[in-house]
């Protein structure tokens, strides 16, 4: 397996440390990645609105990007950018009239892409290729006692299926388990957060983070772990919004679950990019924090 | 059934007997819908040529996709009654509703429709042929600059910018509505999350081509 690596727009500014601490998982489990050069944005749900052509063949530009250097698969962590080139390289396969529409367009640009790939998320990578057993080993500092809601999000679940139930997942809790942290059940793990609309219907987007927020504080989570960064901007940024305008308080730091494998790997709280949350995990993680320092001096 | 209740029929029953029978049967949808023949068949067409569209047919109108949906609440029709108005031809109806722009494609109801219809891509189709149709007034314009901004900068620089972003989207839509963003704008770049200076890639002339020559191939 050759993995290339398509970071996307979110992980280049705003959600950094999601690139970061994902990196630094990798490069400690041993496992390799080729970085795409001059990949484009993937196009989200914005093109497939205006012209369904103009966004399958935005984002086989990256898949072809991605073939050319001869990777077996590619890892998206973004989850809009996951989905978008799986749908690309599913439907290309589907319909060949869509595959034949691709490839003439990125013979223009001097590419084309065969459909060898395979898309994949972090998560997936880390579960199903690394294994839960390998992980269980590599752990030097477990992060015991944590309470930590596992937040999927929408797209690394739906519509594709064959990674986990789209509605009942459990595999994210699995992997806080390995790391040595408690993870709670809370019901709206899989619901959307409203991202998209964020800009577009605010009101209606707040709501819906507000759910998800209110639902994990009531089964006693201490931190959100999520593996989209939009869930993240939407979830963290905005929390302070939520809390004046729906007079609540939440005060529950949103990371991603690179971090904490990151902190459980023995790495410190600044190699995480933990300090990036607004709402600060400082607090939360203490224990842990201080026994990754304790350890790097002995 | 007690006594009162059925007084209450009996007299339901009666006035509606006064009533001419015609107009009382006739409600808001009823009076567009047309007979078989003056249907307006190239819309039924538009659907069902696009990917998995055929599956529109059958719908059993049970109601999961409405149910699932976290905005229903919002939207004119919910996808339910959406696929009976495509089916029963309502054109103007469909494509001038909320309903698409309301979508967040969370895809609940994508993987839970029992005739397998691919609900978030019909509503992606909606949205383009509302965007392409001259006569239909598009409910709300927001939606639409947003991802006409998205689309204009990923031309320029073949990425997203988000500050370059948010600034063309709020000249677009409501310029004062930006200060609100401030804030959170504010806790991002201290976090060194919002870099200002937008990263063009090699490659966006390749982008920008590809993109000029998928336009053109849609509008043939």
């Amino acid at each position: 397996m050759k993995y290339a690596y398509y970071p996307g727009c979110s992980l280049e500014s705003t959600n950094k440390a999601y690139d970061i601490s994902f990196r630094a998982i990798m490069y400690h489990l041993g496992i390799a990645m080729i970085d795409l050069e001059d990949w484009n944005c993937c196009g989200a749900t914005a093109y497939i609105s205006i012209s369904e052509n103009v966004a399958f063949v935005v984002s086989g530009r990256n898949l072809a990007l991605a073939e050319k250097t001869g990777a077996t698969d590619v890892i998206a962590p973004c989850a809009a950018c996951y989905l978008t080139l799986r749908k690309t390289h599913e439907y290309m396969m589907e319909y060949p009239e869509i595959y034949a529409h691709v490839n003439s367009a990125l013979q223009k640009v001097g590419l084309s892409y065969e459909g060898t790939l395979r898309i994949k998320s972090p998560l997936e990578v880390i579960i199903n290729d690394v294994g839960l057993d390998k992980m269980r080993i590599a752990i030097t500092n477990p992060l015991k006692g944590l309470k930590v809601a596992c937040y999927y999000g929408c797209q690394i679940l739906r519509p594709r299926t064959d990674f986990d139930d789209p509605e009942e997942p459990t595999k994210f809790e699995e992997l806080m388990k390995a790391i040595g942290a408690d993870p709670v059940y809370f019901s709206f793990r899989a619901r959307c957060c409203g991202g998209s609309t964020i800009l577009t219907y605010e009101k209606q987007a707040l709501r819906m983070s507000k759910n998800i927020l209110l639902s994990a504080k009531r089964e006693g989570a201490d931190i959100i772990a999520t593996t989209c960064p939009l869930c993240q901007i939407n979830l963290d940024a905005y929390q302070r919004r939520i809390e004046r305008e729906f007079k609540i308080k939440l005060n529950i730091p949103i990371v991603f679950f690179s971090q904490l494998v990151g902190l459980a790997l023995n790495h410190t709280y600044k190699e995480m990019a933990l300090d990036s949350s607004i709402i600060s995990p400082k607090e939360v993680l203490k224990p842990y924090i201080e026994r990754t320092t304790k350890v790097k001096e002995s | 059934m007690d006594k009162e209740t059925e007084k209450v029929l009996d007299s339901e029953m009666e006035s509606s007997a006064e009533m001419p029978k015609q107009e009382f049967y006739i409600t808001k949808f009823e009076k567009d819908l047309l007979p078989e023949f003056e249907l307006e068949k190239e819309f039924f067409e538009e659907i069902y040529s696009m990917p998995g569209g055929e599956k529109v047919k059958e719908c059993i109108q049970c109601g999961t996709c409405s149910g699932s949906c976290p905005s229903s609440y919002l939207m004119d029709h919910s996808p339910r009654q959406i696929f009976a108005m495509i089916r029963a031809g309502m054109r103007k109806d469909v494509l001038e509703s909320n309903t698409m722009w309301y979508c967040t494609s969370c895809y609940y109801c994508y993987v839970r429709c029992l005739a397998d219809i691919k609900i978030t891509d019909i509503m992606y189709a909606l949205k383009r042929l509302a965007l392409r149709d001259k006569n239909i007034k598009i409910p709300d314009i927001k939606p639409v600059r947003f991802m006409e901004s998205f689309s204009a900068l990923v031309k320029r620089y073949g990425r997203n910018h988000e500050p370059i972003f948010m600034a063309l989207y709020y000249l677009s839509t409501n310029p004062f509505s930006m200060f609100r963003q401030l804030f959170v704008g504010l806790n991002l770049f201290i976090r060194g999350r919002l870099p200002l200076i937008p990263k063009k890639i090699k490659g966006a002339d390749d982008v920008k081509k590809l993109m000029e020559y998928a336009e053109e191939e849609e509008v043939r």
